[in-house]
């Protein structure tokens, strides 16, 4: 019975990878092995299992991994994988930079008002992403508020162009990912014990040496999942780049828009969906070591 | 496709819930007076749901993906060429198009270029793609006699680093700028082998990095906002910013210019996808699109020629009397038109698209 129960518990969330995850990747797997063709869908070849067996190892035939040579002949891509690496690094670090100090305002206020301030790092999420997005367009252009606001405290005599750079591109993963940061972060701090800071300062620990020693290496968790969760969906991002990114800002995300849209070809951009998830496991297998050895250190 | 009993059930039931008839029409974003989806729906008494898209890249993908769920969808003809090979369209049915009469034989007989007989699509605009400018900016940054109507204004590095100052976007698509580069050099626009379309390459590359943006429709709000001086795009856009601007009492004047060089001319067509849930009302919905009082109307919504003679009659006089939209006889004499290139060469195309915009 015992048993039984515990196979009903794991069958769920098991089954739930299963359809949403391992399906749809086979699926994306196999697209990325078939050809460019001009038909619906367009790709060959297609399962016929009306042919029976012989429709099956037809189709198992014509199927190869020339689309993943291709990707690396081709110089575009791994330098678009690179590009797109450096941003989502670089954004992950300003975007920790940024929230790390909210979270800890957030951790030291009182208690009465928390739930305020929780609230407003959540509000933003009931305006639609896109619009939110867009909205920097209107803050950043060479009319737009910023540069207006500038122009009259007289900091500047001609207007910055920050829209369509890379600058744009970071200042929109940061606001965009910044409550991913601040939750976890925020989440560690609050169940930080306020007496080890103490016990640290009575022990001759100067303010700044107990945040330091104490509470950083405590909140550490919570850096750590605020981190990946804003380099993971960064990495593939193409909202942010496509509206706020100019001509030369490279990401994977756009590369794989231009695959499937200009070039119409599934199978190519399906090659690269697989290696770009291929990339992604890697910091997500070194998540969980960590978090593995995490357990092991406290039990 | 085991999907098509589902879907035909899924339609009936939405049908039966909903009790009235539906046609799906998928369209350009402003591409319409939006008083018309009004009037169609009281004179069929079909519900009109009408979708926007911004490239064509991005129909084609739902096309092909199959079962898109669309009655009216309107590709310009070059993709309608490579997506009628695709199986992606039905035959129209004229005895259903009664209004057909109305159409001008001018472009008629140029979408049998990529439609022959035109037996799948009929026209709903075209245009030209050309140069347009904030006139006030432009004289600012480079004077005077600024060669606004010659291709050398956007090809000419000497200009556009000047013109970068004050912020120049380009159309996001290859096959309407390499065209126009090859025109420039005084090649055939129109050429299918690689080696003359890479020709193109220098010419883009030397101007690429004064291009803000390559984007096909954020430069109207930019144009009309006065945030860019110079684009590369549609006319009809481009006269779309010119009215939104005045609309907004910016003080920010818009012009569009055929190039003298000659301009490429291209073709939205009205399609019936094969699989369209409702075709029936698909060719209501064309034929209404097709009565010279609506054509008229929305060309003098949108400031797009159409391709409907008898809607001439009832066109404005800012519309019809205009060159840069109606082109005179010299001018017309210069337009030229493309086809597709075949998959091989599509691909090393964008290809060199991204070379060109990105430098990898």
């Amino acid at each position: 019975m015992n048993n039984f129960r515990r196979a009903l518990l794991i069958f769920v969330p098991y089954s739930w990878l299963i359809f949403f995850f391992l399906i749809p990747f086979v699926i994306v797997l196999k697209i990325s092995l078939s050809d460019y063709a001009i038909s619906i869908p367009p790709y060959t070849p297609q399962l016929d299992l009306s042919a029976g067996w012989a429709g099956i190892t037809d189709f198992f035939g014509n199927l190869d991994f020339e689309n993943f040579s291709f990707l690396a002949s081709d110089a575009l891509y791994y330098t678009a994988y690179l590009s797109s690496l450096k941003i989502a690094l670089i954004s992950t670090f300003l975007t920790l930079l940024v929230g790390y100090p909210i979270a800890y305002g957030m951790a030291q206020a009182p208690d009465e008002w928390r739930p305020t301030l929780m609230m407003l790092v959540i509000l933003p999420f009931w305006t639609s992403f896109l619009i939110r997005i867009y909205a920097w367009i209107g803050i950043l252009s060479n009319e737009g508020f910023l540069n207006q606001f500038l122009l009259w405290t007289g900091l500047i005599d001609a207007p910055l162009t920050v829209l369509n750079t890379p600058s744009a591109v970071y200042i929109g993963i940061v606001y965009g990912y910044l409550p991913f940061m601040i939750l976890p972060i925020y989440a560690a701090l609050e169940k930080l014990d306020g007496s080890l800071i103490e016990a640290a300062e009575d022990l001759g620990c100067s303010k700044f040496s107990a945040f330091w020693l104490v509470t950083l290496p405590l909140s550490r968790p919570g850096i750590i999942a605020g981190c990946f969760l804003v380099f993971i969906p960064a990495l593939g991002e193409f909202v942010i780049p496509s509206l706020l990114g100019g001509t030369s800002t490279l990401m994977i995300g756009k590369t794989l828009y231009e695959e499937f849209f200009n070039n119409r070809d599934w199978p190519v951009a399906s090659a690269v969906a697989v290696v770009l998830l291929l990339i992604l496991i890697i910091p997500i297998i070194l998540f969980q070591k960590n978090e593995e050895r995490q357990r092991e250190a406290n039990g | 496709m085991k999907f098509t009993g589902m879907t035909a059930l899924a339609t009936l039931l939405i049908a039966g819930a909903a009790g009235a008839e539906e046609v799906h029409v998928y369209n350009w974003s402003d591409y319409i007076d939006e008083s018309l989806l009004g009037k169609f729906e009281e004179e069929t008494g079909i519900k009109l749901i009408y979708d926007v898209f911004d490239s064509n890249e991005l129909l084609e993908t739902k096309l092909l993906a199959g079962s898109s769920g669309y009655d009216v969808v309107i590709p310009t003809g070059t993709f309608l060429q490579r997506q009628i090979q695709a199986g992606v369209f039905q035959k129209l049915d004229k005895s259903k198009l009664p209004n057909i009469v109305n159409e001008w034989d001018m472009v008629a007989e140029r979408t049998s270029k990529y439609d022959p007989g035109n037996e799948y699509s009929v026209n709903y605009m075209w245009g030209t793609t050309g140069i347009g400018i904030n006139v006030a900016k432009v004289k600012e940054v480079l004077g005077e006699d600024a060669p606004v109507d010659s291709l050398a204004f956007v090809f000419d590095p000497a200009n556009m680093e000047k013109l970068s100052q004050c912020g120049v976007y380009f159309l996001d698509a290859p096959t309407e700028i390499i065209p126009a580069a090859l025109k420039y050099l005084g090649e055939d626009p129109d050429a299918q082998d690689y080696d003359t379309i890479a020709k193109a390459e220098p010419v883009l590359t030397a101007v690429a990095p004064y291009v803000q943006k390559f984007h096909s429709s954020e430069y109207i709000n930019a144009l009309a906002n006065g945030d860019i001086c110079v684009a590369f795009g549609w006319s009809g856009d481009i006269f779309i910013a010119q009215s939104r601007a005045e609309e907004a009492g910016n003080g920010v004047e818009i012009e569009y210019h055929i190039p003298k060089e000659g301009a490429l001319m291209w073709f939205d067509q009205m399609a019936i996808p094969a699989d369209a849930p409702n075709p029936d009302a698909a060719h209501k919905f064309i034929n209404f699109m097709l009565d010279a009082h609506n054509a008229a109307a929305a060309s003098n919504y949108v400031y797009y020629p159409n391709g409907n003679k008898a809607s001439q009659e009832f066109l404005n006089e800012d519309v019809i009397g205009d060159p840069a939209i109606y082109p005179d006889d010299a001018t017309m004499s210069n337009l030229y038109t493309v086809s597709p290139w075949d998959p091989k060469v599509n691909r090393s195309v964008t290809r060199l698209w991204t070379k060109i915009k990105s430098g990898v």
